[in-house]
């Protein structure tokens, strides 16, 4: 399979990139690491007259420190995240979650910006993403603008992201000591996306839950940021009846497609799983 | 759409040529270049047995554009024999019964080269991680370990004169 005719086109500047948007329109796509990207040209899914090459600007890679913020650079791949010393130091559920994103060769590609901006629900970044209260950064030819995780995703494929912009940063707040984490992805083989996920952030004082954010991955049109669930488990007994509470909110929000993977109800109820067991990985990692 | 002239070291010789945007890294291979060790197989990035190196990491050449490559170093399975003699991971496949049909063999190859390079003494675990993006439809899968594995240890003897 070979995609559909295009012209190339590979911007040495975020500056340029976004001049080059500006000049082509909706004719253009970027290209980040390409790995839905190009399978979708494949396809004839996509058919831009131009791709704006992204991954030769230096200043979209790279994870730095900015003050109690990290600030990972949109085309920073996964294997990168993998091996980062201080997303292990201050954010390690992006280290162990990126371990469960496709394989290998694809995770030399794929990067972390592609996979929030592509918009797919089968993608594990945004849970990610709202799990750890991002923000993402958006740059267009008025300047910058930052949208939380929370509000960025509209619908399958569709993000706030406008045509003009790009995403530079997905800005992280430091996890402090202490703090639970745990990314659950039921997938059926290596490579493959969920069937359902969930993303937890939590921290906790004796036996409650002082702090907690839970996000869901696959099981409706966009990742969902499962605030119900998170309402069931504050400031209470962390327990076996707090625990399926939680599951039972966080499933009555899931709107999942069927598909391969499964029935709704199937993924539905995978979802309540996933939500247990990494709510329990969580609070054990908690100190 | 006109075609971009790209410079590409590969297997250690500088190739120039004129390329389509949407020529794969895995057709410029095969057809431009006469290189047809980099199979295609399931085109999606999933199989793995288009696998080659670029810039010293493993890339599926199903899912990268030769254009993309301007100015790199690539390195497919033509290139790992030294002079006639084999590299570790083609003898481990070798007198490990690593190959059944051999379809997915090169991409195999490339991946265990690339890998014992991040990972020189790997656990049995850490194989089965590394090379997870390489699919062998015979399922020849303990085999293929066992290879790795005998390529890990040749890898590590000292080197003789």
């Amino acid at each position: 399979m070979i995609p559909p005719r295009f012209d190339y086109h590979a911007p040495a500047s975020v500056a340029e990139a976004i001049t080059l948007l500006g000049q082509l329109g909706s004719d253009a796509k970027l290209l980040a690491g390409g790995h839905s990207l190009l399978p979708m040209m494949k396809l004839r899914f996509a058919e831009p007259a131009h791709l704006i090459d992204i991954n030769k600007i230096p200043e979209l890679r790279g994870i730095r420190e900015d003050g109690n913020e990290i600030v990972i650079g949109a085309m920073t791949v996964e294997n990168e995240l993998i091996k980062s010393d201080i997303l292990q130091a201050k954010a390690p559920l992006l280290c162990e979650a990126a371990k469960l994103i496709a394989d290998p060769q694809v995770r030399n590609r794929g990067t972390i910006g592609g996979d929030i901006a592509h918009g797919d629900p089968g993608n594990d970044h945004p849970a990610l993403s709202m799990a750890l209260d991002a923000t993402f950064v958006l740059q267009g030819p008025n300047g910058k603008r930052t949208v939380k995780a929370d509000d960025f995703f509209l619908g399958t494929y569709m993000t706030l992201l406008e045509e003009s912009e790009i995403m530079t940063e997905i800005r992280v707040p430091a996890l402090a000591a202490g703090t639970g984490y745990a990314y659950e992805k039921l997938k059926r083989k290596t490579g493959d996306w969920a069937t359902a996920g969930c993303a937890v952030v939590m921290q906790k004082t004796g036996d409650k839950v002082t702090h907690i954010r839970i996000a869901l991955t696959n099981v409706g049109p966009t990742a969902l940021h499962a605030t119900d669930a998170e309402q069931v488990l504050l400031n209470k007994p962390f327990d076996e009846a707090a625990l399926a509470a939680a599951a039972a909110a966080a499933t009555a929000i899931c709107d999942p497609a069927e598909d391969l993977r499964g029935d709704i109800e199937y993924k539905t109820a995978m979802a309540g799983e996933m939500v247990k067991r990494a709510l329990r990985k969580a609070w054990a990692r908690c100190a | 759409m006109s075609k971009k002239l790209i410079t590409v070291t590969i297997n250690g010789k500088k190739e120039e040529r004129a390329v389509e945007p949407r020529t794969l890294l895995v057709h410029f291979l095969r057809e431009d270049l006469n290189l047809t060790g980099a199979h295609i197989g399931c085109e999606t990035s999933h199989c793995g047995a288009c696998t080659v190196d670029v810039d010293g990491e493993s890339v599926k050449a199903c899912t990268h554009l030769a254009v993309q490559c301007d100015g790199s170093e690539v390195l497919t399975v033509e290139g790992l024999a030294d002079k006639g003699v084999l590299h570790a991971v083609q003898e481990g496949f070798y007198k490990e019964h690593g190959l059944q049909c051999g379809f997915c063999t090169p991409g195999m190859l490339m991946r265990a080269y690339r890998f014992l390079q991040e990972n020189s003494n790997p656990t049995e675990d850490e194989i089965r991680h590394g090379m997870s993006g390489n699919l062998c439809r015979c399922t020849g899968y303990q085999n293929i370990i066992k290879s790795v594995q005998y390529a890990a240890k040749k890898l590590q003897e000292p080197v003789t004169a």
